[in-house]
């Protein structure tokens, strides 16, 4: 799919993702190795996004499974068409029993969910795994024959592998250790917050009408949030809510005021917002 | 690089990681090789990203990947091209970079550095190479005032964020002194072998740090990975509570039932569990020798309370007062909990060192009813009693009435017993468990709490 890491930044940059180094060199290897990647980080920081540009870029259909507990087979791999297969079955009354058994098991009968959606089929698809640790454990096990050998086993039809492969991403908040095994099977990438240059860039890109100066204002003061012990800080996402506010605010520069007044735009707990105040030297809000 | 050579450098960065206690198979090395043929070795972050994408499985273990990553695949090699500078030139350039923020140039910088004054011993070119030598010439923390002024210059209008100045220099000048700490590992590594540099240098994993000797940096970090471990613990709690309320069989109503099919025991009767309500007694050593390890298990339990019907806390140093309250949730502040502790609660009596014998007692004295039949205890501290008694009689009043007592302690086993602990008298009374970092306690509490 690529020649090189920065051919990966420039077209993912292309769909509107700005991708770090690592992000670039990861994604190249993914699909250099063929293998899935697992990519963990806190919430807002484009984990899910990342999925979507690689679709883009790739030209790819995107097959999306969205895990939550009790997340289980029928709705991850296949289910059988039980109301189609009754109706086959009243519909051939006059059929020998042996051609209908035969026929009621075959793929017009099938319901594929996403994983075998993904493995099936000749046009090249990106299967995004989200928030795989909600799922539960048992799940992880079904996914490691996808993962591995890309291939599925339907009993009642054999094994169905996969013509092409899928490029694979799963996403995790890690609020469960996912097994080693699932981690084996992948490449790690951590997105961490966005380095400063970086962060800007993103500004930019996503709020176009926001001014230089304001838009890197607007990343140091997040910054500084961020080292801070807060109970939630601000993500990318956040500052980009943030920067959307003060250009519908029409801010030109930041004040004590305007930083007081949308302070709630960035930190979703009172006592962040309060400590956060405290420690920019704001008056008491 | 010839070929064997890559391939020795590879297995060596993996022995060393594995030494650190990172789990890594024979097939993620070849992934690794893998990636290596792909990327090429023209550009050494590409590389590190690589690497670090199919040797790692975690986020943690990152800061052991990166500094034992720079040993193996070294920026440079020997000293620094160019001719030795004097102090104060060095320092007027590291304030222009400093200014500027450019990491390549500090990098370089921070070569110099060590190679100028770095060097100890008496052997021509240097027998070792120290960074805190290094820093101690060059203070580099005295030109905070220096570049701020010279960013101020050039800025003009400073603004709002000008407030922000300070910590951001502050922080540049922190990711200097490692850039040092990093090449004189890197110089040292060159002297005396990599593998071994690799394996005693480089700092573990903060879960695998020791409470006792855990710096400010390290329980800073251990405390912001308290939030989610908890939840992990809660995860790990609730799938406990599943299997534990599937229940044990009812011999007695399995026999009756057997009676309808001719005592052929068809249908197994389980027994139902009551809902508990478990409830928490914390008792926390918080003098200065074991306070790191108390502040972070006190903040763990406050994070996991929604688990329990009741948690209360108590701290001592030698004398004991209920904290419960400073813990409340919401207006925890992590970072000055162990302070306000100190400040509110009436802790020490006529000296300051701990009293375990006297704290103890007048817990089961005072609050000998917040110990009942469903109440779990953990006891936290390092048991050294300072030579006073230990009051045994009081622990064992504590164990009779509480549903279980188990008491977490920092030290090592094989100091248990040793100058002032009174260790294995208290754990002939108490279960005793060594929990001597993260990593343990959290065995451990996902192991003892109640459910």
């Amino acid at each position: 799919m690529f020649r090189s890491v920065d051919e990966v930044a420039a077209r993912l940059a292309e769909t509107g993702y700005l991708a770090s180094p690592a992000v670039a060199t990861t994604v190249f290897l993914a699909d250099r190795l063929g293998k899935p990647l697992l990519v963990e980080g806190p919430a807002g920081v484009g984990k899910t996004e990342l999925a979507k540009a690689v679709a883009e870029v790739a030209g790819a259909e995107l097959v999306r499974l969205q895990c939550y507990e009790g997340v289980d087979e029928s709705r991850a791999l296949y289910e059988w068409n039980h109301a189609k297969q009754l109706l086959r079955i009243s519909a051939g009354r006059d059929e020998s029993w042996d051609e209908t058994r035969t026929d009621i098991f075959s793929e017009e009968f099938l319901l594929p969910r996403p994983l075998l959606t993904a493995i099936r089929g000749d046009v090249p698809k990106v299967l995004l795994i989200d928030e795989t640790d909600k799922a539960d454990v048992e799940v992880e096990g079904l996914l490691l024959e996808v993962l591995s050998d890309f291939q599925v086993t339907v009993p009642e039809l054999g094994t169905i592998t996969a013509t092409r492969r899928p490029f694979v991403v799963l996403t995790s908040n890690a609020s469960r250790e996912l097994s080693e095994a699932l981690r084996r099977r992948c490449l790690f990438l951590h997105i961490g917050f966005p380095d400063e240059e970086l962060e800007r860039r993103i500004v930019r890109l996503k709020v176009p009408g926001l001014g230089e100066t304001l838009a890197e204002s607007v990343v140091r003061v997040v910054g500084a949030l961020r080292e801070m012990e807060l109970r939630k800080v601000p993500s990318v996402a956040e500052t980009i809510d943030w920067a959307r506010t003060l250009l519908a605010l029409g801010a030109d520069t930041l004040d004590e005021t305007v930083v007081r007044d949308t302070l709630g735009v960035l930190l979703k707990h009172q006592d962040d917002i309060l400590r956060a105040a405290a420690k920019l030297d704001l008056d008491a809000v | 690089m010839s070929a064997a050579g890559v391939a020795e450098r590879l297995t060596g960065l993996v022995g060393a990681l594995r030494a650190h206690g990172l789990r890594i198979g024979t097939g993620e090395t070849v992934d690794a090789a893998l990636a290596m043929e792909a990327l090429g070795f023209t550009d050494r972050e590409l590389l590190r990203e690589g690497l670090a994408a199919t040797l790692l499985h975690g986020t943690a273990q990152r800061p052991v990947f990166d500094p034992v990553f720079d040993l193996y695949f070294p920026r440079g090699i020997g000293a620094p091209r160019g001719e030795p500078t004097g102090r104060d030139e060095l320092r007027d350039r590291l304030a222009a970079a400093l200014a500027a923020n450019d990491q390549a140039l500090m990098g370089q910088l921070a070569a110099e550095a060590v190679d100028g004054f770095g060097g100890y011993g008496n052997s021509p070119t240097s027998d070792g190479w120290s960074s805190h030598q290094t820093l101690e010439w060059l203070r580099p923390q005295t030109l905070l005032a220096r570049v701020r002024t010279s960013i101020r210059a050039q800025g003009g209008d400073a603004g709002f964020t000008d407030r922000l100045l300070d910590d951001e220099i502050r922080q540049r000048i922190e990711g200097f002194r490692r850039q040092v700490a990093g090449e004189a590992r890197r110089r040292v590594a060159e002297r005396r072998g990599r593998d071994e540099i690799a394996r005693r240098a480089v700092a573990p994993t903060a879960d695998r740090v020791d409470f006792l000797f855990a710096g400010r940096a390290q329980l800073a970090e251990l405390r912001r990975a308290v939030q989610p471990l908890a939840r992990k613990l809660a995860t790990r709690l609730a799938a406990r509570r599943r299997r534990a309320s599937r229940g044990t069989i009812d011999l007695r109503r399995t026999l009756r039932g057997s009676l309808s099919t001719g005592g052929v025991p068809m249908r197994p009767v389980l027994r139902r569990r009551r809902p508990v309500r478990p409830e928490l007694v914390l008792l926390c050593d918080v003098s200065g020798s074991v306070s790191g390890f108390s502040d972070f298990t006190m903040l763990l339990v406050q994070a996991l309370h929604d688990q329990f019907s009741k948690v209360r806390v108590f701290a001592f140093v030698n004398r004991l007062d209920e904290v419960t309250p400073l813990l409340a949730h919401g207006t925890a502040d992590p970072e000055g909990l162990g302070a306000r502790i100190r400040a509110e609660a009436t802790l020490t009596g006529w000296h300051g060192s701990s009293d375990y014998g006297v704290a103890l007692g007048e817990f089961a004295e005072r609050y000998g009813d917040a110990v009942g039949p469903r109440t779990t205890v953990f006891v936290l501290g390092d048991a050294r009693t300072n030579m006073s008694d230990p009051n045994l009689p009081a622990v064992r009043h504590i164990a009779q009435r509480a549903r279980r007592v188990y008491w977490l302690n920092p030290e090592q086993r094989s100091q248990w017993g040793t100058g002032d602990s009174a260790a294995p008298d208290y754990a002939e009374l108490v279960e005793m468990h060594e929990c001597r970092n993260a990593k343990q306690l959290s065995a451990l509490v996902g192991r003892l709490l109640p459910i």
